[in-house]
């Protein structure tokens, strides 16, 4: 029987500024539908690890690939697969949320089909403001714009590098209730977080990292994760 | 191809939105322009005509460049694009042809202005002016953008853009220079070696900046 393929398969990603390291041989293989929540302080590597499995950035050592493709040599493809959100929205603040929407389905190379989109601006929300710049509308509003544009091509791959940072009560509840979908329909998510309960709401599987390197890694559920991030952060404390 | 005309339509729907690039280009451009016809009169003005154009293209162009820029970093936009399935350098050509349309565009105004306030004709001259400032300018935003994106990196953004891109054209804009200065003087007979240098500096530039784009943008 042949292998499954792996949702994210990344074997000794490292990554150097200078002489310093952000990401330490970082080993992790993610089966399709895991919910994966990535732990640690700031200056972790958590980051810097997201945009390197986003093909944002490029790993000095290591392999990595999602959904069977390599970010070094089938970069394009593999983006295909990935949907990133971060606390910046990537969106275009002139223009509309409808008009930010069709912009990236060109990009994508999707149908930028106006009744879809309005669909997926219902999903957060923002169906009535459509044609409103994303400069008129409030912080949590533009994340939600943001949240839209990350689903917007179906990623089977979800990236989320602190998604709850700025966000209000009402967007965070839809970024929720979107990842729950999301998983629901066999879709991985990898969410990077520094707060236990909300990283792990949802969570399948937790990994921490410290000084780039993966210092825990299993089940979300099992309490061992709560006290190795509670050693590290004593750890931080007291050095 | 969809994926870059969906650039230059971005960038055209932003500027049409918000006219902050173009307004500016077109005000500084004329306004070197204006100043320079009444600093200088007679043969003197006739000399200094053809580089008092290509430093109003010049400064005109820096500040578009500068605001094409400041569109990709506000909210990190740049990295909306370098997360789409497409090429880096299809990115940068996307950028190139944006950066090309405003700057040219803005050209059109400040050329006729020059004609006028030189006492020039609207004739063939004319022509070869255009034909020259269309082909300068192509080397002039083929390595600005590029630039653009390197000065993005750095602290001093705005300040960067200047300080990397005027030594960088400078073979373009001298060649622009002469050949300008050759087309105004209706003799023509050298000037097939400037247009040759601002042809191959265009080619390189769009060329080199191709295929080491990608390697400009990835952190």
């Amino acid at each position: 029987m042949a292998a499954e393929t792996l949702a994210l398969d990344s074997r000794g990603i490292e990554k150097k500024f200078g002489y310093s390291f952000a990401v330490r041989n970082v080993t992790l293989q993610l089966k399709r539908g895991e919910f994966v929540v990535l732990f640690g302080s700031n200056g972790a590597g958590k980051t810097t690890f997201l945009k390197v499995a986003a093909t944002l950035m490029r790993p000095t050592k290591g392999n990595l690939s999602v959904e069977g493709f390599d970010i070094h040599t089938q970069a394009e493809q593999a983006r295909r697969h990935i949907g990133f959100l971060s606390h910046n929205t990537f969106v275009y603040r002139d223009l509309s949320a409808l008009e930010n929407l069709k912009f990236f389905c060109r990009l994508y190379g999707i149908p930028a089909d106006e009744d879809r989109l309005l669909s997926i601006l219902d999903r957060v929300e923002l169906k009535r403001r459509a044609n409103d710049t994303v400069r008129s509308f409030s912080r949590g509003m533009q994340q939600r714009v943001g949240i839209a544009r990350a689903l917007l091509h179906d990623p089977s791959l979800i990236l989320l590098d602190e998604p709850y940072t700025g966000l209000d009560a009402k967007a965070a509840q839809t970024l929720n209730s979107l990842l729950d979908d999301a998983v629901a329909a066999g879709k991985t998510v990898v969410l990077t977080s520094h707060d236990l309960n909300q990283g792990l709401r949802a969570a399948t599987r937790a990994v921490i990292l410290d000084k780039g390197l993966v210092v825990h890694d299993g089940p979300a559920k099992d309490d061992s994760v709560r006290t190795a991030y509670a050693r590290i952060i004593h750890q931080e404390r007291t050095a | 191809m969809k994926p870059i005309a969906a650039i230059v339509f971005k960038d055209v729907a932003i500027e049409y939105k918000n006219k902050e690039a173009f307004s500016s280009m077109l005000l500084f451009g004329l306004l070197v322009v204006v100043v320079f016809s009444f600093a200088f009169e007679g043969a003197e003005r006739q000399m200094l005509a053809p580089g008092m154009l290509w430093v109003a293209y010049s400064f005109a162009g820096i500040l578009g460049l500068n605001r094409s820029l400041s569109v990709e970093i506000d909210n990190d936009c740049l990295q909306g694009l370098l997360l789409s399935p497409m090429s880096r350098g299809d990115l940068y050509l996307g950028k190139v042809l944006g950066n090309l349309a405003f700057t040219v565009l803005a050209e059109l105004v400040i050329l006729p202005l020059f004609v006028i306030l030189n006492n020039l004709s609207f004739d063939l001259t004319l022509l070869w002016v255009a034909g020259i400032t269309l082909l300068g300018t192509l080397g002039f935003v083929a390595i600005g953008t590029t630039l653009s994106l390197i000065s993005a990196q750095t602290r001093m953004k705005e300040v960067m853009l200047p300080v990397l891109q005027i030594p960088m054209t400078f073979p373009v804009i001298l060649s622009a220079v002469q050949a300008t200065s050759l087309a105004m003087s209706d003799d023509r007979e050298g000037i097939a070696f400037p247009l040759s240098l601002l042809g191959i500096f265009s080619t390189v530039y769009i060329t080199a900046s191709y295929f080491v784009f990608e390697y400009i943008v990835e952190e």
